[in-house]
């Protein structure tokens, strides 16, 4: 057992799948020498050497383009954009290029590729470098996306992210890196499209993903003294879609809240909604209701970041005025 | 489609006509291989009947949505398809038909992907813009302008890495050498040493609009190279001998450990944009002049020079009229794609399943 920070897990995971794979290969901004500008990748090129990992210019349309050309012809890559704002930067080569191509080539082409990004905010950088975009990739057929809330999560699914034929879309939250956790001797593997129940409960349904998740779990604990009795689903795969351990999970307790980093509108968890209401309707007890930052761009200033993504009081007091009659 | 202007300063076809170069004669006597002429000669032809072929069934309206034929330009990818090794890559834009077919694609598959067939080169899926053969090393056709260089880079990146030797030949045209990809493109080949080939095929036109009056410098490409460390280099896109020399050259540089070229090839379309583009926007005296440099006539007439019998050359034409035939009803005959091509191939386990 050793004890790891989400920040050194993120290396901690790429050295565990670039000593399997000798094959696999990593580029991005400051990677390198500089060990990444959250520190994430420190001691990846002592260990792998500047072949392996690759410093590269401010280019993210070359440097995701580049993934996709080495992937195509048998090289397994691992790209970072620094923050997870710059996809927007690289949209083409994400949602026109690496998510379309085995379907438009009828599967003549693979694209076995990660595309790691430090997403969400909490950490007062502005309306740049602050995005939730999870849902702007979970949107487009054709990518798989992960967003770990844990240290070892973030081991097992990049693991099973580098391990995947498909490109994934890795999420790292920046506001988790220095959350710390032991982590289980061995080689760490998980599985994409798999929710995780992080606390049992019977009387309502809290789906949450990324840094959503603890916050989620501290109002758990805080529903728990008043007698309601929450349920606390840690989503990590929008794509594939856990839907049947969270529809297990409504049809026992009847209430279903999302707690959601991304803007409001067309949030994952609108999609995650409307199959509960679809599929599970003659189980629910009342709304689903959504808990997400407004639809706004996210602000700079401590105060106002605070009262714009969605915090443990918000998510307490949503669902203590709403949880109703089952509590 | 703008047939008529009000304002004759916003009419291009009143601009001043931009006429060809005349055909370098030195070219005949360059030391190539009577086979690998009558070769050309053949991959010519069949771009050209093929895509005349296309064109015709547009108007029988049996090719649905569009398509970007390259008639003129055939000599582009005939040279550089003839220099390149079997397992060398191929990236190209959505006027890519010529490229495909130069590389060797089925020309009967290809042909079914235009009319959206079960039996096309990608089930009917990807359509005209992308025909891809990744056997063939035509690593695929893409249609948002400046991608496919970043891509290229990536798989030219990839034979360095696993020493192959390959190289990764990438064309686009004059247009592309505006957007921000192109540069991107450039800088990582150039400061990675990649084995790849660039070639502009400068056809003077990006889509509706003279490509001097929207680029900063009057060679949209070879003005370019410089910035990057690279040579300014021009080539005849019309002349099948001169583009090959030029690609074999870019390309043995490229397989040695040299690194990337940047290459010009000025060459004309002899029809529009696209299907729904009559090229109205062209100077009459322009496309006359230009069409005055087809490469198929001159290069027929320079192997007869050269001591090619005309009845070899009847031969060959006669021979590809019959490929171009059978693909057609190779294609005609192909069934409609139905659910399990719809739902084919999203992920790599064939399906498209995002839940449980």
């Amino acid at each position: 057992m050793a004890q790891l920070s989400y920040r050194e897990a993120v290396a901690y995971g790429i050295a565990q799948e670039m000593r399997r794979d000798p094959k696999l290969v990593m580029l991005g901004e400051d990677i390198a020498a500089a060990g990444g500008v959250f520190k994430t990748t420190v001691g990846l090129l002592d260990e792998f050497g500047p072949d392996r990992i690759k410093d590269t210019p401010i280019s993210e349309q070359a440097i995701v383009g580049a993934a996709m050309g080495a992937a195509m012809t048998g090289i397994p890559v691992i790209a970072e954009l620094m923050f997870s704002d710059f996809v927007a930067v690289t949209w083409d080569m994400i949602a026109n290029e690496i998510a379309k191509t085995r379907y438009m080539t009828d599967g003549q082409v693979a694209l076995p590729l990660v595309i790691r990004t430090a997403n969400g905010g909490g950490v007062r950088f502005g309306a740049q470098h602050s995005q939730s975009v999870e849902n702007w990739c979970m949107m487009i057929p054709g990518l798989k996306v992960v967003a770990p809330s844990t240290p070892t999560d973030v081991i097992g699914l990049m693991a099973a992210s580098v391990r995947d034929p498909d490109p994934v879309v890795f999420f790292e939250h920046k506001a988790l890196m220095a959350m710390s956790e032991e982590i289980p001797d061995g080689e760490i593997v998980d599985e994409l499209g798999k929710a995780k129940i992080l606390r049992e409960g019977t009387d309502v349904t809290i789906a949450a993903l990324a840094a959503m998740v603890p916050k989620a779990l501290e109002a758990a604990e805080r529903l728990a003294a008043d007698g309601i009795s929450a349920e606390v689903i840690d989503v990590r795969s929008l794509m594939p879609l856990d839907t049947r351990t969270i529809l297990g999970s409504v049809s026992k307790t009847g209430r279903f809240y999302t707690v959601e980093e991304n803007p409001r509108v067309l949030g994952w968890g609108a999609e995650v909604v409307s199959i509960v209401t679809d599929e599970a309707f003659w189980d629910l007890d009342g709304p689903c209701i959504r808990i997400t930052t407004p639809h706004i761009p996210l602000p700079a200033a401590a105060s106002l970041e605070d009262m714009a993504i969605p915090s443990v009081d918000r998510i307490y007091e949503t669902v203590r005025r709403t949880a109703g009659g089952s509590a | 489609m703008p047939t008529e202007i009000a304002d004759p300063r916003y009419d291009y076809a009143l601009r001043p006509p931009r006429l060809p170069q005349p055909v370098d004669e030195s070219m005949a006597s360059q030391p190539i291989d009577t086979d690998i002429r009558l070769g050309m000669y053949r991959k010519l032809h069949l771009l050209r009947q093929w895509s005349k072929r296309a064109h015709d069934l547009f108007l029988q309206n049996l090719v649905k949505g569009t398509t970007h034929l390259s008639l003129g330009q055939e000599a582009v990818a005939t040279g550089f398809s003839t220099a390149m090794r079997p397992d060398d890559y191929t990236f190209a834009t959505y006027r890519g038909h010529a490229h495909s077919l130069s590389r060797g694609m089925d020309p009967g598959e290809a042909l079914a992907e235009l009319l959206g067939r079960s039996n096309g080169v990608l089930g009917g899926k990807g359509g005209s813009m992308h025909l891809t053969d990744v056997e063939k090393g035509m690593m695929g056709s893409y249609a948002i302008i400046g991608a496919h260089l970043c891509i290229a880079n990536g798989a030219a990146w990839s034979a360095q890495m696993r020493g192959t030797d390959q190289v990764a030949v990438c064309f686009f045209g004059d247009g592309t050498t505006n957007i921000g990809a192109f540069h991107e493109a450039l800088n990582m080949a150039k400061i990675w040493s990649l084995p790849v080939v660039f070639v502009c095929e400068n056809n003077l036109y990006m889509e509706y609009t003279p490509i001097d009056i929207v680029t900063a410098v009057p060679r949209p490409a070879a003005d370019r190279a410089p910035a990057y460390g690279l040579d300014p280099i021009v080539v005849d896109g019309n002349d099948p001998d001169a583009v090959y020399l030029t690609a074999k050259a870019a390309i043995d540089k490229a397989r040695s450990g040299g690194g990337p070229s940047l290459i010009e090839a000025q060459t004309y379309r002899h029809g529009g944009h696209s299907r729904a583009d009559p090229g109205k926007y062209r100077p009459a005296e322009e496309i006359e002049a230009w069409k005055g440099r087809d490469p198929i006539p001159m290069y027929h007439d320079r192997l007869l020079t050269l001591g090619t019998p005309e009845e070899t050359l009847t031969g060959i034409e006669r021979e590809v009229a019959g490929v171009v035939d059978a693909a057609t009803e190779f294609a005609k005959s192909g069934p409609e794609p139905g659910e399990a091509e719809l739902f084919r191939n999203v992920w790599a386990d064939g399906g498209a399943e995002w839940r449980n």
